[in-house]
């Protein structure tokens, strides 16, 4: 059943809560999962509850009776990631915490999704960002829809939904620029080429106080521990070696020469 | 042996380096076994029995017309079909989420961003924009592994004469239909994931891209770019290296008026050799560079490419 124009849109956005890429990343313990300690929002994950906001505000917002549900799955302070969301303009929250989550591969993290989703019942779109900026493979959109049996409408830096419930959507790659359609429900992932994320102002930011939360557990969703986490992972990490540091080398300042000196340079190194 | 399936995502006469590549590493891994993304025609059949292909399986129709479903829902049975021990797939965007669905298909585990795979199926790749090398494994099963180009050294190959099968894909479900596809225009310059050597520009350009385009074709190089550039609109997206564009590790890279933010070395920081050229002394970029010039790139740069045509006559 796809959502026409009189009917209340649904809207998800999946959040992610990731270290601030722009400090330096670290692997701990014997897991190998990521350092958590210094994170944000996913800056990624910014442009889908852009994209998620337009949407509903395209066909009236939430005094039409739209909706907007920010999702995310993670520790304690990954709720950051839902507050921010909710600031932006997001009507309410879903949190999913729970201690055997730890170390989940994009295999059992779509899982817990998946079931988040059906759990919860009744969306039109699902949007996530193309990528969290920390395990940065790509994968847990498309193993969303392949969960979920939706279309999916991936990497798109345009999407519109028209009268008929039908989403449009822009996908660039280096050689081609696709158009794609599809009737909800859909899952949608946005790249950093769409509309630019708005920043909280003060009143939604005090909104944002008011509006509500549910926390979800593994059970809610009828799930065991040894499905997620390690346990319930595809893919282990079996070692991990820092990069060992990049040592800074020659730095020469042009004295009218340095195009020369740069050809010295590569023939020295064989490059030419 | 175990077969291996590679799947070739864009068959042809002719197949690139990218697909040598992925054939080969099925070689070393196994019995190369071909899932063709388009239906079966002679001159491909030929070209991938060339390279070693033990046997071939291609849909009975196109697979475009849907996004990705329909090729996971083929690569899927092809695997099964041949029973394959490890599927290799191209780091494309549209790779990677086949991977994905074919993992689900098949419960397996996906690992992307793949630039080596020993014998036993162990996995090397870099996380955290190059922060760490891992190792990792695949431990539910068919490992499904996208590999990135330059990985491996394309090697020649026995020609064979595979046995070709087509199959008839299931219902692969709900699927996003391409209404439109509009080819871009194909530059002359090498592709700027497979470059041995990329020249890049950055803000100190001040929107005029001519000397690093002179410097790249001097070095026969791909052209690249910073996120200042391509949100100025100087250059166009597709060729941002950086966290949210390309990840690249050329033999060489040459940076010209770019900073060294954070999220452009996510890009780049694994190349073998990093040259940079900035007019601020203080730009991180220097603290990564095997040879840095403080000064004018606008100037640098029109002048080395100067002197690598004298240097060739």
């Amino acid at each position: 059943m796809s959502v026409t124009s009189g009917a209340p849109l649904k809207v998800l956005v999946l959040v992610k809560h990731v270290p601030d890429a722009q400090f330096d990343r670290h692997l701990t313990g014997s897991d190998h999962v990521i350092d958590r300690s210094e994170s944000i929002l996913s800056e990624l994950d910014e442009y889908a509850v852009e994209a998620a906001l337009q949407l509903v505000e395209a066909r009236g917002g939430a005094k039409a009776g739209h909706t907007v549900t920010a999702l995310t799955m993670g520790p304690e302070r990954a709720s950051a990631a839902v507050k921010k969301s909710l600031q932006m303009g997001a009507t309410d929250g879903v949190h999913i915490n729970d201690p055997a989550l730890a170390g989940s591969d994009a295999a059992a993290t779509s899982l817990v999704l998946a079931s988040a989703v059906n759990h919860l019942g009744g969306f039109d779109v699902i949007i996530t960002g193309m990528a969290s900026t920390d395990g940065e493979t790509s994968l847990v959109p498309a193993q969303l829809a392949e969960r979920l049996s939706l279309p999916q409408l991936t990497m798109v830096s345009s999407l519109e939904l028209g009268e008929d419930g039908v989403l449009t959507a822009r996908r660039d790659s280096d050689t081609t620029s696709k158009t794609l359609q599809a009737a909800t429900p859909a899952l949608v992932s946005v790249t950093d080429q769409g509309e630019e994320a708005r920043y909280p102002n003060f009143k939604g930011i005090m909104g944002a106080k008011k509006k509500k939360t549910v926390a979800l557990s593994l059970s809610d969703l009828g799930l065991e521990a040894s499905q997620v986490g390690a346990a319930g992972s595809w893919t282990r990490i079996e070692d991990a070696s820092p990069r060992p540091p990049r040592e800074a080398g020659t730095v020469v300042t042009d004295s009218g020469n340095a195009g020369v000196e740069l050809v010295d340079f590569l023939a020295d190194k064989k490059l030419l | 042996m175990a077969n291996i399936l590679v799947f070739i995502d864009t068959p042809t006469a002719q197949p690139g380096k990218a697909q040598r590549e992925l054939l080969t590493l099925g070689h070393r891994l196994g019995e190369p076994v071909v899932a063709l993304g388009s239906p079966a025609a002679d001159e491909t059949v030929a070209a991938y029995a060339n390279l070693g292909a033990t046997a071939l399986y291609a849909p009975a129709g196109a697979l475009a017309g849907t996004l990705i479903a329909g090729e996971a829902a083929f690569v899927a049975e092809a695997a099964r079909a041949c029973s394959a021990g490890a599927v290799l797939l191209p780091n494309s965007a549209d790779g990677k989420e086949i991977a994905a669905r074919v993992g689900i298909k098949l419960s397996a585990g996906v690992i992307t961003d793949a630039v080596d795979v020993t014998a036993d199926l162990t996995v090397t790749k870099s996380v955290l924009a190059g922060g760490y090398t891992v190792n990792a494994r695949a431990v539910q099963g068919t490992p499904v592994i996208t590999v990135k180009p330059n990985s491996v050294e394309p090697t020649d190959a026995a020609a064979t004469s595979p046995e070709v099968t087509t199959l008839e894909v299931a219902d692969a479900g709900p699927a996003a239909r391409v209404t439109e596809t509009v080819e871009k225009a194909v530059s002359a310059r090498p592709e700027l994931q497979d470059a041995r050597i990329v020249v890049s520009g950055g803000r100190g350009l001040d929107g005029d891209f001519t000397p690093v385009e002179q410097l790249a074709d001097a070095l026969g190089a791909a052209v690249g770019a910073s996120r200042a550039a391509t949100d100025a609109g100087w250059i166009e997206h597709s060729y941002q290296v950086g966290q949210t564009g390309k990840t690249i590790s050329p033999q060489l890279y040459i940076c010209a008026g770019i900073s060294g933010a954070i999220q452009h070395k996510a890009g780049m920081q694994t190349s073998q050799v990093i040259v940079a050229i900035n007019s601020d002394e203080d730009a991180p970029i220097f603290e990564i560079a095997d040879f840095g010039i403080v000064g004018d790139a606008r100037s640098v740069l029109p002048q080395a490419a100067a002197e690598i045509q004298r240097r060739k006559g």
